[in-house]
């Protein structure tokens, strides 16, 4: 009876750890004007998870006279089926151009939703994209199940590059960049002064780094710093409108790389790393103790290999 | 008759009686593995089996990377360890480490390669014979043990191959070690690549006296890491040496000063 007992408690515990399998809902982005045909469609400050759907990164709309512009198409089919009508309704046109800022799939996925726009990115990004694509599709569907329904990664031209476009009427200064990624293509919207930085920027939501060249990070942030803007829209976390999310940006990184290394040197292994006390300064950022245990696994055994002195010499 | 069956019954249950004292039933596993009950058969082979929180089995709350999933076992709240095995119930290859801390704390970190979302788990025995056990789910995607390594992918693997880093921080309770060696630790399990995995690690004092023993298997992440804290006796310097399941050896010197000199080196 005791046996059969600790059997029932085993079949019912079973639910409890496996995880739940949910079905997917209905994708219901919102839009916030943030000045004159310009909209942030802002995503959670959370982790990819069937409870968001993976609509976790900020896209943009614009209005010109060609159609509507988009940055950043999300994470699947449906997002960027809702993010299209969205453009269309705000703008009053369909989507004609589509900006990829860099090739993480909560920003690239969503793309075959646009089925009648041109979809541009920086060449790495498309290069980076047929290199990985098939493994982050896997990664998707495996995190997103239903959410990711009919989602096939539609590869943009690699037609962006660094300087001015006019497109319908409306002025991008188009950033080539790197160091989030390979590329990072920031942008320039001139009517309203908003500097869109893709993943080179995050606000309030600890950045993260599975493909980050720190030193180029670093000059693609003084950069953004230097051009004269009225407002900022992170890739994630909510718009910046006192500048302080790219130095924000930068003192975590900075902050990051200072401890990992310092790690090494007093000789701990990577999950003391990830257990780390994280300054109070980063107290209000979201998903900090979840990005540095990320950071941890891409970037320490780097700083290893770098720091630790060959001994069979 | 009745008599002679009666003592048969009685030599039967005699013999039994010790027996069934030996094999006492397995605990139930709190984290409810299918495989709990095969494993825990061939790795405890009938010996005392508890869940004991003394073990702790630190797992990161998410695995980035399903080749490298770094696993710590602090057994320290527990006497007179002889053996902890680090093992993940799901796992192709189960076991990956079996450690011996000959005069060494019941501490190892390591890390090592995933196959789907597991168990992982740390079986640390006393003693006295009793097996203590702890550990958790960790959720992963596939291919851990079944993807190439990166530097069979790269090219490089032999370029390579059996570099050894390493350095020893002085504490007043312990001293820490830490080794790394370049290998590609093939789990036999990618087409095209047989098995070849780092399979012995032991660390020695001046005098040859072996101090901590790795029995390391092909579930340990490529480029495989160790942390190990030495009994502060073992204050000079230090042999490192190994073999691979080729036949490799590896061997190097870890000198007491190395970790200050690291810490120095990174100071801000």
């Amino acid at each position: 009876m005791i046996a059969r007992r600790g059997v029932l408690l085993g079949a019912l515990a079973l639910p409890v750890i496996a995880r739940a399998q949910g079905f997917a809902g209905a994708y219901a982005p919102a839009a916030i004007a943030i000045g004159e045909g310009i909209w942030l469609v802002p995503g959670a400050d959370e982790a990819l998870e069937p409870s968001n759907g993976g609509a976790i990164a900020n896209s943009v709309i614009m209005a010109s006279d060609a159609g509507a512009i988009v940055v950043d198409s999300g994470p699947s089919l449906g997002f960027g089926k809702a993010l299209a009508a969205l453009a269309e309704q705000l703008t009053g046109k369909a989507p004609a151009r589509v900006y990829i800022t860099h090739l993480h799939p909560d920003h690239s996925f969503g793309s075959a939703a646009f089925a009648r726009a041109e979809i541009h990115s920086l060449p790495a990004t498309r290069t980076d994209l047929e290199r990985d694509g098939a493994g982050f599709s896997d990664a998707m569907y495996r995190l997103l199940q239903g959410w990711m329904a009919g989602t096939e990664l539609i590869l943009p031209q690699p037609a962006a590059a660094d300087g001015v476009v006019t497109f319908g009427g409306r002025r991008l200064r188009l950033m080539a960049l790197s160091g989030h990624s390979a590329g990072d293509l920031a942008i320039l919207d001139e009517a309203s002064g908003t500097l869109i930085a893709g993943d080179l920027v995050f606000h309030n939501r600890a950045p993260t780094t599975p493909h980050a060249d720190l030193p180029a990070w670093h000059a693609a942030l003084a950069r953004l710093a230097a051009t004269p803007h009225r407002q900022c829209v992170p890739g994630h976390g909510p718009l910046d409108r006192g500048s302080t999310a790219i130095a924000q940006t930068g003192d975590w990184l900075r902050w990051l790389e200072d401890s990992l290394r310092e790690a090494v040197g007093s000789g701990l292994d990577m999950a003391e790393a990830a257990n780390l006390p994280i300054p109070a300064r980063f107290a209000d950022m979201a998903m900090a103790r979840y990005e540095l245990t990320r950071s941890v696994s891409h970037l320490y055994p780097r700083f290893e290999a770098e720091l630790l002195p060959r001994i069979d010499g | 008759m009745i008599r002679s069956l009666l003592s048969l019954a009685l030599g039967a249950s005699a013999l039994a009686t010790p027996a069934a004292a030996l094999a006492e039933p397995l605990p139930a596993d709190p984290l409810g593995s299918p495989m709990w009950e095969y494993h825990a058969g061939k790795l405890f082979a009938g010996a005392p089996v508890v869940f004991d929180p003394r073990v702790m089995v630190a797992l990161p709350m998410l695995t980035e990377n399903q080749h490298v999933m770094p696993v710590t076992v602090d057994a320290r709240a527990l006497n007179e360890v002889k053996r902890i095995v680090i093992f993940a119930d799901l796992n192709p290859i189960p076991v990956a480490v079996e450690y011996t801390p000959l005069a060494a704390h019941a501490f190892i970190a390591t890390r090592i390669k995933l196959d789907q979302r597991t168990p992982v788990r740390a079986a640390v025995l006393t003693a006295d014979g009793v097996w203590h056990v702890a550990g958790g789910w960790v959720d992963a995607a596939g291919g851990g043990c079944s993807a190439p390594p990166v530097s069979r992918v790269r090219g490089d693997w032999a370029d390579h191959l059996g570099e050894l880093r390493g350095a020893v921080w002085q504490g007043a309770d312990a001293i820490r070690v830490r080794m790394s060696l370049r290998h590609p630790m093939d789990t036999g399990l990618v087409e095209n690549i047989p098995a070849y995995n780092l399979e012995q690690l032991t660390v020695s004092d001046a005098h040859g006296t072996p101090l901590a023993r790795l029995v390391v298997h092909g579930s340990v992440s490529e480029d495989p890491v160790f942390t190990l804290m030495l009994a502060p006796a073992a204050k000079g310097e230090l042999a490192v040496s190994g073999r691979d399941t080729g036949g490799l050896e590896f061997g190097g010197r870890l000198l007491p000063t190395s970790g200050t000199r690291i810490a120095a080196a990174v100071a801000r």
